[in-house]
């Protein structure tokens, strides 16, 4: 971890019409630490995720690294259905943001993101088109895409939707052991509760618009907030 | 029923407003891209290229119709002579760059909305956001500046082989004398004709590619319902509406042509 430096998120209100989704967020994340936001569906945790990213344009609050409030982090985003352009190769995806950017010349581009998709094990499939491959690869390459401009926070919006047991834990073990290799941030929005504690260093719950819970999966695990339970152990009411 | 009707003109005049502002978006936006020849080879090979055939065969057909139409009317004052002034001035002026408009409109405009509506729901440009890409120059930008190099030229080629349908049937099939046929067409169309239709089928081009562009750019604020539906909406209400501006352009353009 980069010790001392934070991804600062303070006071992030957002209401759509008369419904306030998120009421004044604050956190701080020590950059190239895990911590994921749990709630409720439709709680408003992909709306705090897209207000960090800056998507969504907060009605208030700011979202800094050590209070340099001068410029938007540098973020990038995955999204759920991983968003690859199905016209263009894996390496065109990948490729994508710092071709279009110019932020290299051509033959750097094409060192780096064939370098990226080795350490990703994807060089196999670099003229692939994202139909072509597995679901498993498509998250990959979404992420290589979110990698290639060395971000230092990267926001992951429900990683493992519609994946079956098996390939959540696949998600979540590439998530922890590229974040170990590349040292990025990782602010991650999840239900998939106990699992996502295993890889999580901190653990924030969003309810009512404001964070309820905020600490490490183990304080979590032994002193639950009494109203989260139901959340963590859901049962089936009595016929 | 008054209010209603102030609150329904209010939303027209707003989305007018911000089409505009889309629109203006887009077209200053190109110069700030990346491979720009790339990708407005590309939107020429979509919007232009694979509208030819089709723009090719509607015009021949309306010229073979206009010419059997035109001759019997001409005939009954015994001048069927002036039949290719007739087909000429009627293809360059009117329904050239209108019926190629339509046709590009429902190849190329619908696919257009609905590949970007598509886009939009795929989180595809959200994606470009976060890149730090600006989406309305990636993806409109580039099909906004094909449009006005596609358009002239199709509208070209309807021209000419409408001109050349009505040959067929007047000239071929009806016995009207050809040099009398391509000589009334030498001495009634000017150069101004021509540019004249040639400007119409600019604004009609960026007026629906704007129109389409639009539709399938906020297909998640314009449509009723999410997702496949919603996109298969704003499909259909961009080529409508693209028909209807077309139409209403086009009396406009020609009023301020005639005045002049």
């Amino acid at each position: 971890m980069d010790e001392g430096k934070q991804l600062q998120i303070r006071g992030i209100s957002k209401a759509f019409g008369s419904q306030v989704v998120l009421d004044g967020i604050d956190l701080d994340l020590p950059l190239g630490s895990h911590t994921t936001v749990i709630g409720k569906s439709g709680i408003g945790k992909s709306v705090l995720l897209k207000c960090v990213a800056g998507l969504l344009p907060p009605d208030a609050g700011t979202v800094s690294i050590n209070d340099d409030s001068t410029s938007q982090p540098p973020c990038s985003y995955m999204f759920q259905q991983n968003a690859l352009f199905d016209s263009l190769t894996v390496e065109e995806n990948v490729a994508m943001p710092l071709r279009e950017r110019g932020a290299a010349k051509p033959a750097e581009i094409a060192e780096r993101v064939g370098h990226l998709l080795e350490q990703l094990e994807l060089a196999a499939a670099a003229r692939k088109y994202p139909a072509e491959i597995s679901g498993g690869m498509k998250k990959r390459v979404a992420l290589a895409r979110a990698l290639i401009t060395n971000p230092e926070v990267i926001l992951f919006d429900e990683p493992t939707t519609g994946l079956d047991p098996q390939r959540k834990y696949a998600v979540f073990d590439m998530i922890r052991s590229y974040r170990r290799r590349f040292g990025f941030t990782v602010l991650m929005v999840s239900h998939d509760v106990p699992e996502v504690f295993e890889i999580s260093d901190k653990v924030a719950w969003l309810d009512g618009g404001r964070i309820r819970f905020f600490g490490t999966p183990e304080e979590l695990r032994t002193n639950p907030p009494e109203d989260l339970e139901p959340f963590l152990h859901p049962q089936l009411s009595p016929v | 029923m008054i209010s209603a009707l102030g609150r329904h003109s209010i939303r027209i005049i707003n989305e007018i407003g911000e089409l505009a502002l889309f629109g203006s978006r887009a077209a200053v936006s190109l110069p700030s891209q990346r491979h720009v020849f790339e990708k407005v080879s590309r939107a020429i090979f979509e919007i232009g290229v694979r509208c030819v055939p089709i723009t090719l065969i509607v015009g021949l057909f309306t010229g073979l119709v206009l010419g059997l139409q035109l001759y019997y009317v001409l005939t009954k004052f015994s001048s069927e002579s002036l039949l290719g002034q007739a087909v000429a001035l009627s293809i360059i002026l009117e329904i050239g760059p209108v019926f190629t408009a339509i046709m590009i409109v429902g190849q190329a405009g619908s696919a257009l909305s609905a590949e970007i509506g598509i886009q939009r729901n795929a989180e595809q440009i959200d994606a470009l956001r976060t890149m730090q890409i600006n989406p309305i120059g990636f993806l409109v930008a580039p099909r906004l500046w094909a449009a006005i190099i596609c358009f002239p030229i199709l509208t070209t080629f309807f021209d000419l082989v409408g001109i050349l349908g009505g040959h067929l049937t007047g000239v071929e099939l009806l016995g009207v004398d050809p040099g009398a046929y391509w000589n009334r067409i030498y001495e009634a169309v000017s150069v101004k004709n021509i540019v004249d239709g040639l400007f119409k089928a600019i604004v009609f081009g960026v007026v629906t590619t704007m129109i389409c562009s639009f539709q399938g750019y906020f297909t998640h604020l314009k449509s009723d319902v999410p997702g496949a539906r919603g996109v298969s909406q704003t499909t259909t209400r961009a080529v409508v509406l693209s028909c209807i501006a077309i139409l209403m352009f086009d009396y406009l353009i020609t009023s301020f042509q005639m005045a002049n």
